[in-house]
């Protein structure tokens, strides 16, 4: 086959395209990530959308990556990392006083991996987001 | 206890207003997963467990940290102010240890 450059371009660029889509679609959790997941949730349910995690795409040191993460309502959010040995993070909880549900630390992240943010509303229901983090020195020692 | 943590927050706010508050706490974090080089044993876990945040007694925010959490924990949230008075932050370690600190905040 006698591929022009352009017909090359068009095709590499369509590749890139389409293994960039599933990633937050149906995210291929280890059963211990699952585990942490279901017993934050109780089994429930858990929408996309209506939390935003904020971390860098590239952790040069993964010994402490900065987090970010908002969702308007919400009265907990746990943090899941899938590739960690132990994958729960921390969880934090919002009470009376606790304005528009947003918090921010630094964790450590073993190797490239996604972070998951699980939400409970104030209303019973549950949402979460996930972001792929690039860990170039991973950082549980 | 040894150095004092730190909590940074505007000194003066509106009512209802919502600001942010910046906190910093030194301490290893030690996340129990770690082996000594030398005798290859596993150094026990030593994090704080455990962080709180009152407003004048009400609650703000109650973190519960893991082995994940980095050293020296960094932790910002949001505060809505619904008065003057006292932020007061709490955090507990494995050993038992109880680190505190408060800031006050005006009403503008």
């Amino acid at each position: 086959m006698n591929l022009s450059r352009r017909r090359a371009l068009a095709l590499g660029g369509a590749v890139v395209t389409v293994s960039l889509v599933p990633v937050n679609m149906a995210l291929a959790l280890t059963e211990e990530t699952q585990g942490v997941i279901d017993a934050f949730t109780g089994g429930a349910a858990v929408a996309e959308g209506g939390v935003t995690l904020t971390m860098p795409e590239l952790a040069e040191n993964g010994g402490a990556v900065p987090m970010t993460v908002a969702a308007p309502g919400a009265v907990s959010i746990v943090i899941v990392a899938d590739g960690n040995p132990r994958p729960e993070v921390i969880t934090f909880n919002f009470e009376e006083l606790s304005g528009n549900s947003e918090a921010s630390t630094r964790i450590r992240l073993a190797q490239t991996q996604s972070v998951i943010a699980v939400a409970e509303m104030a209303d019973g229901s549950f949402a979460s987001t996930s972001v792929e983090v690039s860990v170039t020195l991973g950082g549980c020692g | 206890m040894a150095i004092k943590p730190r909590i940074k927050l505007p000194k003066t706010a509106a009512i209802d207003e919502v600001v942010t508050v910046k906190t910093l706490l030194t301490h290893r974090m030690e996340s129990g997963r770690r082996r000594d080089p030398d005798t290859d044993e596993i150094i026990p876990r030593m994090i704080v467990h455990t962080f709180e945040a009152t407003f004048n007694g009400r609650p703000v925010v109650t973190f519960k940290p893991e082995g994940a959490v980095s050293e020296n924990p960094y932790f910002a949230f949001s505060l809505k102010v619904p008065e003057a008075g006292e932020l007061t932050c709490v955090w507990t370690d494995d050993e038992g240890e109880v680190f505190e600190g408060s800031k006050s905040i005006e009403i503008a």
